[in-house]
């Protein structure tokens, strides 16, 4: 997020800050309420389910939540004790198993990923070029080409219901973009740095393991952030391979309780909130990361 | 109950990891032994066995047995032909999921652009941090799930009969201008409900369609924009005959991105209306197939359709990437 134009805060706008007037001109009073206008319709839903969910009792079903602003000491953690302990999927639950799902679903492909990628920049070997392309083609192929055959394999191997699937199931998913953004990544690394370690002696092991992992951070933090967002913020995966029961991630338990005509919207806003808490912290915290990740190629 | 599950996936990533690290170790060895020249040419495979191994069997062997049970009946153990095809193509409701689908990819891709492109332009304009912030702000929802999206807008399009207080903010916005509060997912007229799930996507992508054109404004030569001004171009000129073409590639692989996921859109539809009062869409489409009907034969029809519809953006996504390579 950060431009590379952040020199000092301030009213730079009208300094004579030379990267700033590359733009088409300078802000006026009109672009910035336009700017204002733009950020409250994107804030206000966000705010409104955050604000519903501390309201007490059914206020949330009586009237609007702007009426708070008129007692807004009138709060209450109520909501989120109730969605997360509640309930045939609570939320403290289902908090768990989206854990219990993302962390493997996110740390297996990548160390997958990065020894093919080596392969792919460094090394050479017949029909390179030709499994790099349907590496290149499979990245816009929709996971619901995969999933029926998938469960139906599951099933045979006995795993229906288990986390495996889904770890597996994402592994799968994810490698085409890990093998493309990490081999992108790698192919921009200086050759010189390679060639000596060769020279040395190291072994391709080696100079994977000391020096291109290490090297490659970047890219596989950027890789592991969007899988991380990927893998918690899905439904469809969830949902087909681990269904509604006590395996219940956070967006299936969300969607079920959404279904569920009585629930008053107190406790669906709470549900809403906590399921988007940690991707939140994550993204927020990790931001730069993950914009290089998207423009490294995200296309999925 | 919960913490087995905790420590179940702990397991998973120790186990996981090290697995992985002992498979790649092993093979390494293994590899080794050869003699020389046979070694150089055994060792790629070695690295890339895994994840080759990985993509084939849980996403290309299941796209080919997909194909395959398409023409298979419902629990695919016989073969019926292109039945399945001509029973979608006859279907109603699903020609109408067709035409839902033709509208989100129509008016989401292009909307997501040019107001990614609005914000960018817009924001680039003003106070560093002034920009950050309002960057921020237009990106957070990229973090929340569809799910979670899906009941921040329910909520905005809450209703309550008219004469009670409003919880929803649109019925409120309509009431005190007057109108009468609408159940507005219900609302089919020229196809308002299907609109109102669309902004819904909308509003988690121009984020990302913000921060990746706002890159490739800011990459835009000063020279090219300066020389406009010299020869006398007023603003909007310099905006659409030099800074929108230099940034088109950027504007493309947008678009192309939220048209993928436009064109498999689930979450959304399956959360808000579960594709009644004829919202439906191919991907959620595909899903009550799957489950409502148990029809493995549908469903699989149904994903191929999808599946030919993206397949001339994956020609151009290869077509692009070789034109990459070539100037790498």
């Amino acid at each position: 997020m950060s431009t590379a134009t952040a020199t000092k805060p301030g009213k730079a706008a009208k300094a004579p800050a030379p990267i700033k007037e590359k733009g088409l001109g300078k802000a006026n009073w009109v672009i910035e309420t336009a700017v204002l206008f733009l950020c409250l319709m994107w804030l206000i839903p966000t705010i409104g389910l955050f604000i519903t969910s501390i309201r007490p009792g059914d206020d949330a079903d009586k009237n609007g939540w702007w009426t708070w602003f008129a007692n807004p000491l009138r709060i209450t953690m109520e909501n989120y004790s109730k969605a997360l302990f509640d309930g045939s999927t609570p939320m403290g639950m289902a908090f768990v198993n989206s854990v219990a799902v993302a962390v493997p679903a996110t740390i297996i492909p990548i160390m997958i990923a990065a020894f093919a990628a080596y392969a792919f920049t460094f090394m050479d070997f017949p029909g390179k070029d030709i499994m790099f392309i349907i590496i290149v083609g499979l990245l816009v192929v929709p996971n619901q080409v995969a999933l029926v055959p998938l469960s139906v394999m599951f099933m045979k191997l006995g795993l229906q219901g288990q986390f495996a699937t889904v770890w597996l199931a994402h592994a799968g998913f994810g490698m085409p973009l890990a093998v493309y953004i990490l081999r992108n990544y790698m192919a921009s690394l200086p050759r010189a740095v390679i060639e000596s370690a060769k020279i040395d002696g190291a072994s391709h092991f080696q100079t994977f393991w000391k020096l291109i992992v290490p090297m490659s951070v970047p890219a596989l933090a950027s890789f592991a952030i969007f899988q991380f967002l990927w893998v918690w913020n899905d439904l469809l995966v969830a949902l087909v391979f681990l269904g509604g029961g006590d395996k219940s991630v956070m967006t299936v338990a969300m969607a079920g309780l959404l279904g569920d005509r009585g629930q008053g919207w107190q406790i669906l806003t709470a549900g809403a909130f906590l399921t988007m808490l940690l991707p939140l912290i994550v993204f927020l915290s990790l931001q730069r990361f993950f914009i290089r990740g998207m423009t490294a190629g995200a296309v999925k | 109950m919960g913490a087995l599950n905790v420590l179940y996936a702990l397991l998973a990533v120790v186990v996981g990891v090290l697995g992985a690290l002992a498979l790649y170790w092993i093979l390494n060895k293994l590899v080794e032994m050869l003699p020389a020249k046979q070694e150089e040419a055994v060792k790629p495979f070695a690295f890339l066995l895994p994840a080759l191994a990985v993509i084939t069997v849980f996403l290309v062997y299941p796209a080919i047995m997909t194909i395959i049970n398409s023409l298979r009946s419902d629990d695919s153990t016989e073969w019926v032909g292109a039945k399945n095809f001509v029973r979608i193509f006859t279907n109603a409701p699903f020609l109408s999921a067709l035409v839902n689908n033709l509208l989100w990819i129509i008016i989401v891709p292009a909307t997501v652009v040019a107001l990614g492109l609005l914000v960018a332009v817009l924001a680039d304009r003003l106070s560093p941090t002034k920009e950050k912030v309002a960057k921020s702000v237009i990106f957070m929802p990229m973090a929340i799930s569809m799910v979670g999206a899906s009941t921040i807008w329910k909520f905005i399009y809450a209703y309550k009969p008219a004469g009670t207080d409003q919880i929803g903010l649109l019925n409120a916005i309509v009431v005190g201008f007057g109108g009468q509060p609408q159940t507005w997912l219900q609302y089919q007229t020229l196809k308002f409900n299907t609109l109102l799930l669309m902004i819904v996507y909308i509003w988690t992508q121009v984020g990302y369609s913000m921060v990746l054109l706002s890159a490739a404004i800011k990459g835009v030569p000063e020279e090219t924009v300066e020389a406009g001004r010299i020869d006398g171009a007023s603003e909007v000129a310099i905006f659409f005959r030099i800074i929108v073409p230099q940034a088109w590639p950027t504007v493309i692989t947008v678009f192309i991105t939220v048209l993928i996921g436009v064109m498999k859109v689930f979450d959304i539809v399956y959360v808000m209306t579960n594709g009644n009062y004829d919202t439906d869409v191919i991907g959620n489409a595909f899903f009550n197939a799957l489950y409502s009907e148990a029809d493995a034969g549908k469903a699989s029809a149904i994903v191929l359709v999808l599946m030919v519809a993206i397949l001339p953006i994956m020609v151009y996504q290869v077509r692009q990437f070789r034109a990459q390579e070539a100037n790498r």
